[in-house]
């Protein structure tokens, strides 16, 4: 039982990080292998708030968001759209994105480090228990999980009840078709990118509250979250969540019950699978 | 098929051209070269020869897949530390030699599955499987190990002298480069250059891609295994975060892009200068490298995306050597034309340089 909280708790944080790395891959369409290290960013940024102020890390989110956002937008800017204009197809596009996003997540990586040391991080918020139908949990990890998901249902209706959000939908599906309707696609791809980043490094701040992490730890997300996109189906929001929850789960289960030192085992394993039997993603469409 | 493969110039005897004959001659020659070099040197210079050889075997073998297919393998170092693995665990055990070749098959079956789960769908999907590959296997190595109550790091003794491992790595890389020659030859490597230019088209030819795929990449991280294998004994103990250190992986994707994926000789100009550039930030700026080297990452994806290969070919073709067939031919090693296409992309962007 406590197997299925506490995974369903760990899935609600991921399903945050992971829909910024959608926003990035099914929107934008760039394969940023940098989204983890914009993900330990956020939890520096509530740690440095933490030891600081001693007030709650949400109210880093407060300013991360934001920073985050305007950082990503200026990588997309400075970064993305030259390839995108020298890239002469898709695959190219990927390749060159691949590599580049590549290099710039060693650079945070290097930055991080200079910043804030290369040991384990972690600071204790609210580490105190609530018991849920009789066993002990870590207060901070529920107060994680409501934050995450106040935030994942905000997105969520933001993208399928507003214009924007319908831009962003419709540039996912069909960026040249978007581009027949007058959406300006390079400005809606540089939002998604920017908020993308913005959302991953939200997910970072509220896994910071119960995480230990360093600063070359974010590779490990970056792979959570891609496999989280791919088992859910790229540009399929509710795939997101859904595969979130499983990858949550799953990993809760191999860790109590095998090793906690084989989680990306299990994430490894979900890829395997989806791989081999549905390469295209639970709510994924099938390729024509 | 393979009437479009054979290369304009004449082919005498097995199929080898004059000017491939020339090329063949002139690589034996700087291995000779290549292999005196520690009886006249020994300390610094031989480490830093030690470096250049290893890392060009690496970035060589990387080359063989990702240069023709375009799909950025990211695992060097898994199979690296496989290769290491097999060696440390076995040292007591079987000879040497032996653990070189269980190295090689361990490499090649783990490349084996991942390329059958992987390969068949996208590249996006083999480069993501492939940027976790050496956690991955970390993490399996450490709970092995935990499981098993041995300790975390392995000793591996046995008594080699510095130039006995610069020529182990020398024959590696002869081999790698040997290899490298054949599949450039062969109607393997015609395929892939097909798969790397559009997939679509090759699949269309009645080409197996996957099948292609797979074995080239099988080929490609045996290489990094051995090397893992003949390298351990020169580290003497080996632990799993050493050993499956990604900081490998992304060195020799940077030492390869940096040298130019289109020729089999491309990774030699990019590691030498690399290797000395390393030298140099990790001396200068020993806490910064992280940084450094993903601004020097940065640099080579914008700034020279050829590589330095394709700095001399566009040097060499406004020198008047108009001709599509630039220097690198005479070498015939990796990337001959796949033809009308490519070459037409390439007058393409001549002119808008």
């Amino acid at each position: 039982m406590d197997i299925v909280i506490i995974g369903l708790l760990l899935g609600g944080t991921y399903a945050l990080m992971a829909m910024g790395l959608q926003l990035q891959y099914g929107v934008a369409r760039i394969m940023n292998l940098a989204n983890g290290e914009v993900l330990i960013a956020g939890a520096f940024g509530a740690f440095w708030f933490y030891a600081g102020t001693k007030a709650s890390p949400l109210l880093a989110l407060l300013f991360v968001v934001p920073l985050a956002f305007a950082l990503n937008w200026a990588i997309y800017r400075v970064l993305i759209v030259p390839l995108v204009r020298r890239a002469k197809s898709q695959g190219k596009l990927e390749v060159d994105s691949i590599l580049a996003t590549f290099g710039l997540s060693f650079i945070f990586i290097g930055i991080m480090v200079a910043a804030f040391g290369a040991q384990y991080t972690d600071y204790a918020y609210l580490s105190e228990p609530i018991y849920i139908f009789g066993e002990r949990y870590g207060l901070n990890r529920v107060v994680s999980f409501i934050a995450s998901t106040a935030l994942c249902i905000g997105l969520y209706v933001w993208l399928h009840k507003t214009r924007a959000g319908l831009a962003l939908r419709a540039v996912s599906v069909n960026p040249s078709a978007a581009g027949l309707v007058s959406i300006n696609v390079t400005r809606t791809s540089a939002f998604a990118f920017a908020l993308g980043g913005a959302v991953t490094a939200a997910g970072g701040v509220l896994l910071s509250m119960y995480l230990t992490f360093d600063a070359s730890y974010g590779v490990v997300f970056t792979l959570k979250a891609l496999i989280i996109v791919i088992l859910g189906g790229v540009g399929d929001i509710r795939g997101t969540i859904l595969a979130a929850f499983i990858l949550g789960l799953a990993e809760t289960a191999v860790a109590s019950l095998i090793d906690p030192g084989l989680t990306l085992a299990a994430a490894y394993m979900l890829f395997m699978i989806v791989l081999l039997v549905r390469p295209e993603g639970l709510f994924g469409r099938r390729a024509a | 098929m393979t009437a479009i493969d054979k290369p304009q110039a004449v082919r005498a005897g097995l199929g080898i051209s004059t000017q491939e004959l020339r090329g063949v001659l002139i690589c034996v020659g700087i291995f000779i070269v290549a292999g005196l070099v520690p009886l006249v040197t020994d300390g610094y210079v031989l480490q830093l020869a030690i470096s250049i050889v290893m890392y060009t075997a690496f970035a060589t073998s990387w080359l063989l897949f990702s240069g023709p297919t375009n799909y950025i393998a990211l695992s060097t170092a898994a199979f690296f530390g496989i290769g290491m693995y097999v060696t440390a665990g076995g040292i007591d055990l079987v000879p040497y030699p032996v653990l070189i070749l269980a190295a090689a098959v361990a490499g090649a079956a783990m490349a084996a599955v991942v390329g059958l789960a992987t390969l068949r769908v996208s590249g996006v999907y083999f480069v993501i499987f492939s940027l976790g590959l050496a956690e991955l296997v970390r993490q399996f190595m450490t709970w092995g190990q935990h499981v098993f109550g041995t300790m975390s790091g392995l000793y591996v003794t046995i008594d080699r002298s510095e130039p006995m491992f610069y020529w182990q790595l020398l024959v590696l890389t002869a081999v790698v480069y040997l290899v490298g020659w054949w599949i450039g030859r062969s109607r393997l490597g015609f395929a892939l250059r097909i798969i790397g230019n559009d997939e679509v088209v090759a699949v269309h030819c009645g080409i197996n891609t996957a099948r292609a795929k797979v074995v080239l990449f099988v080929i490609s991280s045996t290489f990094a295994a051995i090397g893992g294998a003949v390298v351990a004994p020169r580290w003497g103990y080996v632990e799993p975060v050493v050993a499956f250190n990604p900081f490998l992986s992304f060195q020799v994707v940077i030492m390869a892009l940096l040298g130019g994926t289109q020729r089999l000789w491309g990774p030699l100009l990019g590691v030498i200068p690399f290797v000395l550039l390393w030298e140099l930030i990790s001396i200068e700026f020993p806490d910064q490298t992280t940084l450094l080297l993903g601004v020097c990452f940065l640099l080579i994806v914008y700034v020279i995306p050829n590589g330095i290969t394709g700095l001399i070919e566009d040097a060499w073709r406004r020198r008047g050597g108009a001709s599509a067939s630039g220097p690198g031919d005479g070498g015939g090693m990796v990337a001959k034309s796949t033809g009308p296409l490519r070459n037409l992309l390439r007058r393409r962007k001549g002119h808008d340089v």
